[in-house]
């Protein structure tokens, strides 16, 4: 659907050659929500701007839908645009227009007909659950009716794909939650493909079947969200999604651990309780969870479990080998009181 | 008291006449300042229409209007205002230096409440696939409408001070009137009449683009 081949961005300030973008290629399939993750000054931005040509790349070759955009006249790039939509992180509304008005111009620009406008405009505000306000100007709505509005005016013209640049970042958690599902909502229902750039990993979580996450204008990891989530490889990535795999037990916790310490990860399914009954049954030991979290990636759960091992040294091994052939992946943080007197 | 009566045809005869003034070049500053301004905006580094060449030449010209004296313009241009209307007396002589004083101060105007929009819905603008023309049309015409207005104002206010100066030379106007009656004649009674006519003038013409600006503001 979307092809990124080998693509470069360079600009120039103060006469020092920067580079915003280096070298890179990227597919996005056709029906999928992919996510761009990176700290701002990544590139993450420029590299979602190509797919429309908001920003020309210096080399390489954009396609969509097997059109290499870079050969296109101004007018068939417009064209292009016109099945394309974008959303910003500052809504990016026209203050002088009504919330239908705002709508209305994205099919003025595709050039519908005015009396075919009217209806496409009520219908698509209803699709985004804001019919009852098409008289009022963006300044009278909150973040979240804004957003929606702009997703209304994306939607206008039937796109196949919807570029989403930090679309949630300015809004609160419960906002954020509502436009994630309404643009889940289109994925699913209207089948479009989806292009979210953002830093917060919720989102990614959410809604992303896949995702790149992107530092210093390179792709430094790429794969589907759940193997991101689940088996992060570069340091980049770890610290993005630490605080879903990672846990400080405090050190006072840490004091009164009487066994080893041991990090257990589940991944699909989760059959926790039976594994650790079944440990606890099979072997003479006793378990204490210090700290416990499941994730849904989107959709698939991801468990954590923290967990004090304790009883005989013999009998404790064994068991942790039990845990191992019960669960995705179990790691020992701590070795027990003794090791730590021993440091 | 009966001297203001015995002045009074001629007053009004001066009021009318700077209206006439005012009113030509501030039309002629809306109908070809404002494309200018609107060109000289979009030819800009990143924008729409973005051209170097355009953005250079129409700067240096309206720089070069904007750096002459309106008392030493007025003279400069006689023999264009000659050659247009045939004459160089009377207000609509003086609307032609007025005019030329006005399109490049108003295109300025225009040009800096464009550049209050928001690069960001410009941006989504483009990224509907909006022609350039849509986008002057319905993007940044609506959005700087408040700003047009503003200008119109202080262009307006600036060209009645102007007429004054056109009016020594021969255009007319109240500003002729104080300057024949006031200065030449020492005639108190004009001279603070004209005065205190220009002020309710300029009031009246600020309060009412106030009060319309306002009323278009949608922010």
């Amino acid at each position: 659907m979307i092809e990124l081949r080998e693509i470069t961005k360079e600009y120039w300030s103060k006469k020092e050659k920067n580079i915003a973008v280096d070298n890179v290629s990227l597919t996005v399939n056709e029906g999928e929500v992919f996510g761009i993750v990176g700290y701002s000054g990544a590139g993450k931005s420029t590299l979602l701007r190509f797919i429309n040509l908001l920003e020309r790349p210096t080399t390489g070759s954009v396609r969509v839908d097997g059109i290499d955009l870079l050969t296109l006249s101004n007018k068939e790039l417009r064209k292009t645009r016109q099945s394309i939509g974008m959303i910003f992180q500052g809504f990016y509304l026209v203050a002088s227009k009504t919330v239908f008005e705002n709508v209305a111009f994205a099919l003025l620009a595709a050039g519908v007909q005015k009396k075919h406008i009217r209806d496409k405009v009520v219908q698509l505000l209803e699709v985004v659950g804001l019919s009852d306000q098409l008289a009022k100007y963006p300044s009278q709505l909150s973040g979240g009716q804004k957003q929606r509005v702009s997703i209304a005016r994306s939607l206008a013209n039937d796109p196949k794909i919807l570029l989403c640049d930090e679309a949630t970042s300015a809004l609160d958690p419960n906002t954020t939650e509502s436009i994630l599902s309404l643009l889940k909502e289109i994925n699913q229902k209207l089948g479009i493909t989806i292009v979210v750039i953002t830093h917060e990993m919720e989102v990614v979580k959410e809604i992303c079947h896949r995702c790149a996450v992107m530092r210093e204008g390179k792709v430094v990891e790429l794969g589907t969200t759940f193997d991101i989530f689940s088996a992060p490889k570069d340091p980049l990535t770890k610290k993005f999604i630490q605080n879903v795999l990672e846990f400080e037990i405090p050190e006072l916790m840490m004091n009164r651990v009487k066994g080893k310490l041991v990090k257990l990860i589940f991944l699909r399914d989760l059959a926790t309780d039976a594994v650790v009954s079944d440990m606890i049954q099979a072997f003479e030991v006793r378990a204490n969870i210090l700290h416990g979290k499941v994730e849904y990636i989107h959709e698939t759960p991801l468990g954590v479990f923290i967990m004090d091992i304790s009883g005989e040294e013999d009998q404790v091994n064994q068991a942790i080998d039990y845990l191992h052939k019960r669960v995705h992946k179990v790691e020992v943080i701590e070795d027990g009181p003794t090791y730590r007197a021993l440091a | 008291m009966d001297r203001l009566i015995e002045l009074l045809p001629e007053l009004n005869l001066a009021f009318v006449e700077t209206l006439v003034m005012v009113g030509i070049a501030l039309s002629f500053a809306f109908l070809i300042g404002l494309p200018l301004g609107i060109l000289l905006f979009v030819t800009d580094q990143g924008l729409i229409l973005e051209n170097k060449w355009v953005k250079q030449a129409v700067g240096i010209v309206i720089n070069l209007i904007r750096s002459v004296p309106f008392i030493i313009l007025l003279v400069f241009l006689l023999p264009l205002t000659s050659f247009l209307l045939g004459t160089t007396i009377g207000p609509l002589a003086a609307s032609v230096s007025l005019s030329v004083a006005a399109i490049p101060f108003y295109a300025r105007i225009v040009e800096s409440s464009a550049r209050e929009i928001n690069k960001g819905v410009i941006e989504a603008a483009v990224a509907t696939g909006a022609s350039p023309w849509m986008i002057i049309r319905h993007i940044l015409l609506p959005e700087t409408k408040p700003g047009l207005i503003t200008g119109i104002t202080i262009t307006a206010i600036s060209l009645i001070g102007y007429s004054a100066m056109a009016g020594t030379i021969g255009g007319g106007g109240i500003g002729d009137l104080a300057i024949r009656y006031g200065y030449y004649r020492y005639d108190d009674t004009v001279m603070f009449t004209t005065v205190i006519l220009l002020v309710v003038l300029v009031q009246f013409v600020q309060y009412m683009g106030d009060f319309v600006s306002k009323a278009v503001d949608k922010k």
